[in-house]
Formats: structure tokens, sequence, C-alpha cells
């Protein structure tokens, strides 16, 4: 099994070290088929791990190889495999071969974004498969991992492939702006990460998941002191830190800026990294914790909150945009603070739920987009649409599928993993639970809100194109509608893993309160009666009714009466250009932090260096020490150092006036 | 210490030591300082084919130090000794550890891209200027492998004599000024500690390094030692606040120059912490850890953030070393400050294997970096960031070559830039929870102006005629820059080949770091 292990993340590698360096020998095809073999040998392997893990009841915990020893402690890169991991390489591969595929229609054409004659564009198609393997490689062994810092690393990789991707069309000034955000945004995260992992090593004394995580009641009542004589639970401390790594990750306020502006990236990218997987990684690290997160009700609450707000507030930013790919990605960081609540609520697993069926019914939204602008002629904008449904039927039904996932609507995936979230925040006992409860249900309304005002005005309505675009539109090529509709299926019926995965066992010794008496999964369990009675319990509460007032509503007033839409638009119109700016969030970060930073390092560059510095204490002290040396040669006593010591002192006359000759002259740094 | 009890392991030290009849520290200094003379006698034409040829023996040469290093000991090793000047107990002796070894090695390798990348680049003079890199290979290997202080003392002073002359002849416009203050700074530093060093030779009669260490001196003598050694060696680092002559020299210096200046000589500041700081004058050390660990957080914060607005390219490499810098100096000392907050010294060996893979990693990265400045300066002649924009467009492969090393350059985990940084963070944590949190916030301020550098010079339309003219690598650049790419992932991905040669040198430091020599005190 091992070797299996192995071959899974280095499969993708693989094909991404040869696509990427070889790209211009093996040709556009060889690329994609060097990296579609890759990730599907990966993803088989995956599907493989998953029945021996989870159905035949195995679990693997060993190292590949000792990074580095250093003083007894071990630095090891190994795996970590159990339903949880089993779970994620499912899905991550499962998507990213999916997203490979599609790749092949959506950039057949990639040559026509760069500028003629570029160089970097030349193969960029290869590049672009070497890029999407590599990111498979780093999120696979981000989940695989058995320890703190080859988490760290996967961490940081898939970050990396992000910052390249992002950036892809490297000609384009927003693109670049957009990736070196993201990139120094999720850096602020890591930072608190990193302080994470330090507090960890310092106080569990291990890097390894098993070892922290078996010594945590230990350090439980252990407490440290950060600012004056206050003492902070070490625990607390831990996993604040731990998750403001997430809240960079997984794009929650106030680290969530980078996300909508990551949308400069190709589609393709925009469903893998930016909603199914790398945007996860924060859910999943926390889930992973979850035994230490646990033992912390301060760190729970902040999670919770922070949740709840980014659920809510990011969800209404998306009722106002007009950019198709950036409704999806509002929506992506709504449902991650679905997700985050759930976290926060010690529902870990119907977090990991959500995101498992988020990463299928996302993944199809972002590719129908994609589909969509590949029709539009890369057109974004949905007030030029309209109407489409009847020229593209697979995009149209995939889509539906997708929203409907999306809004919880009942039998369909999100349904499901989107009520239990609900329920398990009501039920929660963290504090604040009750004020998260009401943002999260006011959460369905807007969510359904804005996902079907966009598919209205996307799919039906009046066709709002130009005449030359409706003469050229037509249902995309195969190779991007097969990953739609292999995509609709899961985003169906995964929603039926929930007695497995969530109220079951499946998730037992993995993620802490699972199967112990109790606790809200217990408690969960408790209550479960049939997926059938869930659905029909669902049928009439208050999230399903929500939605549906939700779809109601953007039908009545986007296909209906538009008039009330501008109605609102201009008697809220301070409330529109606060959504419209994102709540002034960007503006204040570039203005406040990285103008700040830019005026601190010239005020420091100027005051300090150049003048305190080198102006007063580099020339001055030479004019010192020329002061000095008239008077130090009577210091002869006979002992050597004496000597030594004023041949220095001769010697430095000598140079400050050099110095003092050059200065004279006008000669300066 | 078990292993020293263990006579099987002693035996195997010394008898290793016995069988190097054929004097192999002496060669690696003077068969490269041959080398440089046998190039000037050569010609220009000769000249760099003949430079090659030594700096690849001497990198051969230097291969047996780690592979015949017996890791297990923190004795020297490959130890020569021969009576110099007998009258003052001065001794030509030389030996390797765990911790010069790595660096030796680490100047043989770097020596051989500065000649290939000098190839067709310097024009004026070029025996001069490849005899000049050879001599100064050999006498930095003389450096690293002295055990006679004076004997250090000799090479640690000579080393600026071929620097100054690279700087002075085939430097930039303001070469004159740059080479008087990096002579001045540096003479300066190294001065006092001469007075500390005769000093000491008063009391003790010697200038063994190891002497030095047995020799008990009260708390005054110690500090006032121990400023002179922080002069000395903060200069070279550079630390915070004598480091502004290193902008300077890099600015002025030809590729060559600032690639030795980055990747080797700061090093030796880091290096004389370890071996004269640390074991001469513990209580000294102790004393004053807090100057150094402020000096050193200051030069993480308060040069990044310079790093952030510098116009010209070398300038902004050059303060991103000092930042980087700062972490060496602070790891060294963070023994102490470990010590003193959780009352043993566990988690300080993390520090100092952080601080040794930092050097070395600095040394692959900060000259990958120079040179890659190098390529750029040598199509457009200007290193003013302002005149680049695009160059991805044109140099594709050069683009994919600076982007590993700005990532390396941003501690990216899978690069020998996270290595150290990664440890000393960690081992800061254990010395105090502000200590980590500054030296951490270089992931945000050293990523910032990192990658706003790669995004203004690579990213982007190409910006002039100049950039849409730019050709990409050749065949030789290729070389040099894959390289180092194969070594910064190399020490990233499986850096245990490098710590573990270190561990047992290291240890030994921390041992006699935390001793104290203040008479009676034991």
């Amino acid at each position: 099994m091992e070797s299996i292990y192995l071959a899974i993340p280095l499969a993708p590698l693989l094909g991404a070290i040869i696509a990427g360096l070889f790209g211009s020998k093996i040709g556009r095809k060889g690329a994609h088929i060097v990296t579609i073999l890759g990730v599907g040998i990966a993803c088989l392997l995956s599907f493989y791990v998953l029945k021996h893990i989870a159905f035949d009841g195995n679990a693997f915990n060993g190292n590949v190889y000792t990074w580095a020893a250093i003083d007894g402690l071990a630095f090891n890169v190994g795996f970590l495999i159990d339903n949880l991991t089993a779970m994620m390489m499912v899905v991550v591969t499962f998507v990213s071969l999916m997203v490979h595929i599609y790749t092949i229609g959506y950039m057949e054409h990639d040559e026509d974004n760069w500028p003629k004659g570029s160089l970097v564009g030349r193969h960029s198609y290869q590049r672009f498969f070497s890029y999407i393997s590599l990111f498979t490689f780093s999120m696979l062994i981000l989940v695989m991992s058995n320890n703190f810092m080859q988490l760290f690393f996967g961490w940081e990789a898939v970050g990396l492939v992000s910052y390249l991707l992002i950036g892809f069309w490297s000609t384009r000034e927003t693109a670049i702006f957009a990736n070196m955000k993201a990139f120094l945004v999720n850096r602020v995260g890591d930072f608190g990460f990193l302080l994470g992992i330090a507090t960890v090593l310092m106080y569990f004394g291990s890097m390894d998941y098993a070892e922290v995580f078996a010594k945590a009641p230990e350090v439980e009542g252990v407490t440290m002191s950060i600012f004056g004589a206050e003492e902070w639970s070490v625990i607390t401390v831990a996993c604040l830190l731990l998750f403001v790594g997430a809240m960079g990750k997984s794009a929650q306020v106030p680290l969530h800026v980078w996300l909508p502006d990551s949308m400069e990236g190709p589609t393709p990218i925009s469903a893998l990294i930016h909603a199914a997987t790398m945007v996860t990684a924060g859910i999943f690290m926390v889930a992973r914790m979850s035994p230490l997160f646990e033992l912390s009700t301060t760190a729970l609450s902040v999670v919770l909150l922070v949740g709840a707000v980014t659920a809510l507030f990011m969800g209404f930013i998306g009722i106002i945009q007009h950019d198709i790919k950036r409704v999806v990605a509002y929506s992506t960081l709504s449902q991650l603070g679905y997700m985050t609540v759930a976290l926060g609520a010690s529902a870990y697993g119907a977090a990991v739920f959500h995101l498992m069926t988020h990463a299928f019914f996302k993944a199809l939204l972002f590719l129908a987009a994609g589909s969509v602008i590949i029709a539009m002629h890369h057109e974004q904008d949905m007030r030029k649409m309209g109407g489409l449904k009847k020229y593209m039927p697979i995009t149209y039904w995939t889509s539906l599928v997708g929203s409907l996932a999306l809004i919880g609507f009942p039998g369909f995936s999100g349904f499901f993993s989107k009520d239990l979230i609900i329920e398990a925040v009501h039920a929660s006992s963290t504090p604040h639970a009750q004020i998260a409860y009401w943002m999260v249900l006011i959460g369905v309304f807007v969510t359904a809100f804005y996902s079907f005002r966009m598919f209205f005005l996307v799919f039906h309505g009046k066709e709002r194109m130009d005449d030359h675009t409706r003469e050229h539109l037509h249902e995309s090529p195969w190779v991007v509608t097969v990953p739609l509709i292999a995509l609709a299926i899961p985003a169906v019926i995964s929603g039926y893993l929930l007695y497995p995965m969530v109220v079951g066992d499946f998730f037992k010794n993995v993620i802490a309160g699972v199967g112990t008496e109790g606790s809200l999964a217990t408690e969960m369990k408790d209550h479960y009666h049939g997926i059938f009675a869930f659905i029909a319990h669902g049928l009439m509460s208050l999230p399903f009714w929500l939605a549906i007032s939700g779809v109601g509503s953007a039908w009545f007033i986007y296909m209906r009466k538009p008039e009330i839409a501008s109605w609102f638009y201009k008697h809220f119109r301070w409330l529109h250009t606060l959504l419209d700016n994102k709540y002034y969030l960007d503006a204040f970060n570039q203005r406040v932090f990285a103008g700040g930073a830019i005026a601190l390092g010239k005020g420091l560059w100027a005051a300090g260096d150049r003048c305190l510095i080198d102006g007063c204490m580099v020339n001055g002290s030479a004019w010192i020490v020329k002061k000095f040396s008239a008077w130090s040669r009577y210091l002869q006593t006979g002992f050597m150092y004496h000597y030594a010591f004023s041949m220095i002192i001769g010697l430095l006359g000598l140079i400050s006036w050099v110095i003092y000759k050059t200065n004279v002259l006008g000669i300066s740094g | 210490m078990g292993y020293l009890q263990d006579e099987r392991v002693r035996d195997f030290g010394i008898n290793s030591m016995l069988l190097d009849g054929w004097s192999l520290l002496s060669l690696l200094i003077w068969l490269p300082i041959l080398g440089g003379l046998i190039v000037l006698v050569a010609g220009d034409k000769l000249s760099r084919i003949t430079a090659l040829v030594f700096t690849l023996i001497t990198f051969a040469l230097s291969l047996p130090l780690y592979t015949g290093f017996d890791a297990s000991t923190f004795e020297m090793q490959f130890v020569e000794h021969h009576v110099w000047i007998e009258a003052f107990k001065i001794n030509y002796s030389l030996g390797v550890d765990g911790i010069s070894m790595p660096l030796i090695l680490l100047n043989t390798f770097i020596t051989i891209l500065i000649v290939l990348a000098a190839w067709e680049v310097i024009k004026k003079r070029p025996a001069q200027y490849m005899a000049a890199f050879l001599i100064m290979e050999g006498i930095i290997n003389g450096v690293f492998a002295a055990q006679d202080a004076m004997l250090f003392y000799v090479f640690f002073e000579a080393m600026l004599i071929p620097m100054f002359i690279v700087i002075g002849i085939w430097g930039g416009v303001n070469r004159v000024y740059a080479t008087v203050k990096f002579f001045l700074y540096t003479f300066f530093g190294s001065v006092f500690m001469l007075v500390s060093l005769l000093y000491m030779y008063n009391m003790s009669g010697s200038f063994a390094i190891a002497d030095l260490v047995k020799l008990e001196m009260g708390m005054t003598p110690q500090i006032l030692i121990f400023l002179s050694f922080l002069i000395a060696f903060g200069v070279k680092v550079p630390m915070w606040p004598v480091h502004t002559w290193l902008p300077d020299a890099h600015v002025e210096a030809p590729t060559g120059g600032s690639v030795v200046l980055a990747a080797i000589m700061l090093k030796i500041g880091g290096y004389g912490f370890l071996r004269f700081a640390l074991p001469i004058v513990p209580d000294g050390a102790r004393e004053l850890t807090w100057l150094v660990i402020f000096m050193s957080l200051t030069a993480v914060v308060y040069i990044g953030f310079i790093a952030l607005v510098q116009k010209d390219m070398k300038k902004l490499v050059a303060y991103s070393s000092i930042a980087h810098m700062g972490f060496v100096t602070l790891a060294f000392f963070l023994v102490y400050a470990i010590q003193a907050n959780t009352g043993s010294t566990s988690g300080s060996m993390l520090a100092m294997q952080g601080g040794m893979v930092q050097m070395i990693s600095h040394g692959f990265i900060s000259g990958a970096m120079f040179l890659s400045i190098g390529v750029l300066y040598d199509r457009m002649h200007t290193r003013e960031i302002s005149a680049y924009g695009g160059v991805a467009n044109t140099m594709p492969i050069f683009a994919g070559f600076f982007v590993l090393f700005a990532m390396a350059n941003t501690g990216l985990p899978g690069t020998s830039g996270f290595v150290g940084e990664f440890w000393i963070i960690l081992a800061s944590f254990k010395a105090n929870f502000w200590y980590a949190f500054l030296a951490a916030t270089t992931l945000i301020v050293g990523a910032a102006y990192t990658l706003w550098l790669v995004k203004r010079v690579l990213f982007g339309g190409v910006a002039n005629e100049q950039v849409a003219n730019l050709i990409d690598l050749n065949k030789r650049e290729f070389v040099i820059l894959s390289v180092l790419a194969f070594a910064v992932l190399l020490l990233g991905l499986w850096p245990e080949p490098l710590t573990h040669v270190m561990e047992v040198s290291l240890a030994h430091v921390v041992e006699l770091a935390v001793q104290t020599k203040i008479p009676g005190a034991n």
C-alpha cells in the first residue's frame, strides 16, 4: 500500500515536470496526455485507497523519509491516511481530473490571449497543464501529510501555484496585481499559521499530528503570557494562530480580499483552486486539528463568528455583481463561511461534508460559467447575456443542477450539507451560536437570490448580446460538456452520503467528538431518522422556504419587474455603493497597509539609513576620531596591544581624513 | 556528551587526521592562490580556461572534506600544524569541523560559478579579474580553516585586498567611494578584534583558538572582548546599524564581486560568532545577548521595509541580504535567550542549525539573485527597476529561473530559503513570543519586496524597445543558473545531509556557549 500512497502525489508531479520542462518538445497533445494520465492514475488509486481505508477499515500513518533530525527532534515527510484524508484525496483528484479534461477545450485558443511575439505565451498551453498538475501534487501533499511541517509545505506550495495561475496571463496588469495581492494576503495568514506551528512545537514538543493530539489533554491547562501578566491558554493561542492561517487560505473576513481578484486567472483554475480544493484547505486543516480546537471554546467562538460574518456579508456583495465569475466567487466566499461556521459549532463532520458537496457543485458552476464565457467569446458581463438556454442545453441543465445544489434545494447535495450545518449551529453550545444561526439563515435567502439572479440573467429572458456573438453561439465541445455532466452527478448524489459520513461513524477517531457521548455529533446522530425523514423535515423547515422565496424574488425582480431593481438602485444608492466598493476594505488595505508600508520604508531609508547612520554616525564618528587621534599618541605604555590600539587610531585618523575629503569634494553615496 | 566517551570514535578521529599526510587544507588554500598567479602569467587569452580548470580542481579537492568527514566528533579534522613565528608562538595551524567544512565547500563551489559568469562579460583585464577571484578563494578557505587566531586574522584582513581591487577596477561609476567605505568599515571593525587577540595572548601566551576557548576571564574583559568581536563580525555580516557599506559596495561591484560578497564574505561574520565570540567569551555574549537580538530583529524588520522602496535591483537584493543575515545572528544568540526563558537549552540546536543552513542557503540564493541581475545588466546596462517591465515576454527561461530564486528568497518551503527561517522562527518562539512574531514578519515583508520586484521586472507587457530586443539565456548562463536552482531545491527538499555533518560541532558550540569562564564561578 505504501507504494500506492507514494504514487498518488508523484504521478501528477511527474506529469507536471514533463509538461513543464519539455513542453515544447512533446507539444500540446503530449502535454495534456501526460498530465491527464498522471492525474488519472492518482484519481483511480485514490478511489482504491478510499475503498481500502473507509470500507476495509484500514488506516496508515508512516514516514517516507527524514527531512532533517535536530537534537532528537525529527522533521519527517510522511503520510497519514484515514477516512478524512481518503475522502479529500478522492475529491481533489476527481475534480482535478475533470478540470484537466475541461482545460483541453477551454485553453484551446489560448494563443489569442497573448500579445503577438510574446515568447512566454508560446507554450502557454503546456505550461498551464504543468501548473494544474503541480497544483494537484501540492494539494495531495497537503491533505496526506502526517505532520505540521509537511502541512506547511503543501500549504505554501498550493499558494505558489495559485500565484502562478492567477497571474497566468502575465501581460495583463490586473492579473499580475491580483496574483501578488493573493500571495501577500495569504502570507499574512501564513504568518499566523507559522506562529501557530511554533506554539505547537514549543508546548507539545513534536511536529507529528498523532503525538500532538495525544498530548493535547496534558497541555490543556497550560498557560502562557503574551501581553504582560495576563495568562492565555496555550491551546487557545495555538488554535487562534492556526486559524489565522485558515482565514488566509480559506478566504475568511478580513483576509478574503484576494479571492474575488483571483478571478483574473483562467476559469478552470477558478474552479479547481479557488472553489473546489485549495480554498477549502483551511477548513480541512481545522477539521484535522479538531482534537485541539475542541479544547478551546474561545477559539471556536471566534471561528464561528468569523464564519458567520463571511457567510452573510460576502453573500450580499454577490447580489450586485455583473461579472458572472465574480458572482460565483462571492458565493464561494459565502459557502466557505458556512463551512467555517460549522467548524466553530464543533460540527466538523458537517463542515467537511459541505466541503465535499461544495467541491462538486461549485466546480460544476464555475466550469459551466466557463462554458458560457467561451460561447460568449470571453464576455463575462451578465448584462450582455440572456436566453442562452436554447443555445447551450447541456450547460443550461448542468448549471441548473449546480444552482439547485448551491441553494440547498431538497434532494440535491447542498441541501443535505447546508441543512446539517444550520441545524448544527442551532444546536451548538459554542458562545454566540444563536447570532450565527440567524446570520446563516438569512444567508440562505441571499444565496438563493443571487444564484438565481445569475441563472435567470444568463439563461433566460432577453438575448442582450450583439448580433455577431449571437450568430456564433453554440454548445461547447465534448471535452467541456463531459466534465460538466460528470460533476453534475456527484453534485446531486453526494448528499446521500449523509448517513455514513456525518451522522454515522465515518470520522470516528479522526474528528473530535464523533462517537463520544454527549457531543454534538452524537446528538445529531440521535436525531437522525433516515434520509427521507431528513428530506421531509427539510421541506417543512425554515431554510427551505427562505431558499424558495429567494429564487422567487430573483425571478420576480429580474424576469418580471426589472423596475424593482432600478427602484432599489435609486433609493438605496448608498447601499449599492457600499457593496460595490466591497465595504471599502480593498481601498483601506491599499491605502493603509500597502501605502503605509511604502511610506514607512521611504521614511526609514531617508531618516535612518541615509541621515542618521551614514550622515551622523559614519561621517560624524570619522570626525570625532580625527580629533581624538590628536592626543592619543601619548598613550604609549609598552604593551603590545596598546601599540596596536594606537596604530588603529592613527589609521582611523587617516581614514577619517579621506572620508572628510571625499565629502568636501561632494562625492556621496 | 556520550560520544566523547566512545573510545573507538575518538581513535577513528585521531587516526584519520594522522593519515591525512598530504595536507588537504593547505592545498585548498594555496592551490587557488598559485592558480591566480599562473592565470596572471598565462595572460588574458588563456585566463578564462586556466581559471576554470583551477576552480574545478579546487572544488574536486574540497569534496573529500565532506566524504571523508567524521560527523561523530566536534574535534578538528584534517589538521595541520607548523610553527610559523616562534617568538610570538604564532602557528600555521589548520583544521575543519562541521561548521567550517560546509562553508569551504560553498566557497569552492561558488567560485566556479563566478569564473563562468565572467566568461565573456569581463572584457577589461580578464586575467587580473580571474586572478583576483582565485586568490580570494584561497584566502577565504584560509579564513575558514585557520585554527590559530593570528593566522585567522591575517587571512581575514588579506581577504579585503582582492575584494578592494575587484570593486576598485571593475566597479561602477562611484567605485572609489564604495571601495573606501567598504575598506574602512571592515578594517575599522577588525582592528578592535586585533587588540582583543593581543590582550588574550598576553593572558594565555597562545594564539591557538583552542587555548583561547579555555582561557578564564572576568566579566569586564569578556564584555570588552565581546564588543570587539561584535564590531568585527557585525560589520562583516553586516548587522544593523553598521550595514550601510554593503548596499554601496554591491551597487558598484561587478557581478562576481557581488556574488562573493553576498554568498561567502558575509558568512565569515556569522562564522566568527560561532568560532570566536560564543566559545571564547560566553559570559560576555550572554550579557549582551539583548543587544545582538535587538540588532538582529531590527535588521529583519527595519531593513525589510527599506528593501521595499529601493529603485535599484542590486540595492534591493543587498538590503534583502541584510535582512536574511539578521536571521543568522538572531539564531546564534537565541541559545542564551532560550536558556533564560525556559531554563534549558532545548531548542537552541534548532536555532544553531537554522542559522547555519540559512548561511549556506543564502549563499546559493543571493548568489543566484546577483547572477540573475548580472544577466539583465549585461544586456541592458542598467539596474533601475523602472527600466524594465515584461522581461518574461522576451526571456521566458530566465523568467522561470528568476521566479524560482525569488520564491526561495521569500522562504518558500521546498527551497533552501525555507529551512533556516523556519527553524529560527520555531526556535525564537521558545525564547520569546515577540521575537518569533517580529522574525515571522519577514514572511509578509520579504514576500512583498521580492514579489513586487518580480512583478515590475518580469511581468506586464513589454515596457520598451530594449526589453523587446532582449535575448534569452545562453548556454553558459543556463548552466550557471541550473546548477544553483538544483542546489536551492536539493537543500530545500533534503537538508539532512548538511545538518547531519554540522550537528555534533554545533552541539559543542552550544555546550561552550552556556558555560561560564569567570574565574572561581565553577
